[in-house]
């Protein structure tokens, strides 16, 4: 199952509430970097779906998520345990790389 | 298996080279960079100045009809990053991000370059904390405030007048009392209502406890320090070829950039040519790298066919 996706309307249910850790990607069409990582982040969906859950938040839609989680530079991706937020990435990274950061998670 | 032809990177060069060997028959292979595919005008809006787009066309846009004319004639196109290469011997070995190895008889070098870093601590604890390297990612979540671009170029002048459309006000922060940039772009800024021009200023500090919240900035002329409060800084000075990977075996000149021969692409090493932006640090245009990956594989050609 590739990532699916996340909105206001569903971020509580899908995100804070999840018994799982939950990775979002804040995400918007026209960046290219995040276009990049998508695919990669489809991967790690499918991959290790049973550890976390992989969802998108489209910032363009849902810029007050955006806004209250203090999003200033996307690709930024957010792991939330719990309801919290416990790890932040930022930037487009290799699967490889992205793989080394989630260790803990996946 | 031994192919004919590897193309490292992806952009206007790899592109360009990838279609002119894969019409010329090589069969090429080219690793695209997992998350730097298409290279730097990914992160570019409107291109106005590639001939042939009478209103300009997305760079993105541009990137993704080179990609599919480049499949077109059969480039084997690998979203993935070349993590290990030996190019020494007559069969060049080349390792990717996911464990696999490749053997070829020639090898071009697209990788590009990545973007140059002021060099300060807080500039690094701050990115993505308000400092960017990347307008068109970033600038939509300045709306209605105050941001520094810091740099003089091109890209530093697209990049700030760009980020109008989002920020109240612009300060642009450059070392010299004169834009390097063309000058088209530049009178588009100095005209620009929004855009306050900082002239003879270097950034010395990036102050914030968990965001950013002021900069430090010395006038160069007067030695004058001042802090002044921003919530956004965009780099733009300038880039550094990727040539890490290749550094040990490939001849380089003082700044990084692959040595090539002459007005060739061939380099140090036998088989393996270089073009785009790893090469150029004089012109650095989109077309001139889309030139370039041209005769990369005019070189590749030639030399495979003896």
């Amino acid at each position: 199952m590739s990532a699916g996706k996340v909105t206001a309307a569903t971020f509580d249910e899908i995100v804070l509430k999840s018994s799982k850790p939950v990775l979002v990607d804040f995400w918007a069409e026209w960046c290219g970097p995040c276009r990049a990582v998508g695919p990669i982040l489809d991967d790690i969906a499918k991959e290790y779906g049973d550890k976390i859950t992989v969802v998108k938040l489209n910032t363009d839609e849902e810029s007050a998520i955006a806004i209250k989680y203090g999003v200033t530079s996307i690709p930024m991706l957010n792991v939330y345990v719990n309801g919290e937020v416990v790890k932040t990435i930022i930037g487009a990274k290799p699967k490889p790389a992205l793989l080394k950061d989630l260790e803990g998670f996946i | 298996m031994i192919r004919d032809l590897v193309i490292v990177g992806s952009g206007p060069a790899g592109y360009t080279a990838a279609i002119y060997a894969a019409r010329a028959q090589l069969n090429p292979l080219m690793y695209e960079g997992s998350v730097t595919a298409g290279g730097a005008l990914m992160n570019t809006t409107e291109v106005e100045n590639f001939p042939g787009f009478v209103d300009g066309v997305m760079g993105p846009d541009l990137m993704d009809s080179m990609r599919k004319q480049a499949k077109r004639f059969g480039t084997e196109l690998i979203t993935d990053d070349v993590v290990e290469m030996d190019l020494t011997g007559d069969i060049k070995i080349l390792k990717d991000g996911s464990g696999n190895t490749v053997q070829a008889k020639a090898v071009i070098l697209a990788t590009g370059s990545a973007y140059r870093e002021i060099g300060l601590e807080n500039e690094k604890r701050l990115s993505g904390r308000g400092v960017s390297w990347c307008a068109t990612c970033d600038g939509f979540f300045f709306r209605d405030q105050t941001i520094a671009v810091v740099g003089g170029g091109d890209s530093a002048v697209e990049e700030a007048t760009f980020l109008t459309k989002f920020a109240t006000k612009v300060v642009l922060i450059h070392r010299r009392d004169t834009l390097r940039a063309s000058k088209i772009m530049a009178e588009r800024a100095l005209n620009n209502p929004k855009i306050e021009m900082l002239w003879n200023t270097e950034v010395t500090d990036v102050l914030g406890a968990d965001k950013v919240e002021a900069l430090q900035l010395r006038n160069l002329v007067t030695g004058e320090v001042t802090k002044r409060d921003f919530t956004g800084l965009f780099v733009a000075i300038g880039h550094i070829p990727r040539s890490e990977l290749i550094s040990s075996q490939v001849t380089l000149n003082s700044e990084g950039y692959v040595s090539v021969e002459g007005r060739s692409t061939r380099t140090n090493l036998t088989g393996v040519f270089a073009c785009g932006d790893l090469v150029d640090f004089t012109y650095r245009q989109a077309i001139t790298a889309a030139g370039s990956g041209c005769q990369a594989a005019l070189d590749a050609e030639k030399f495979l066919s003896h």
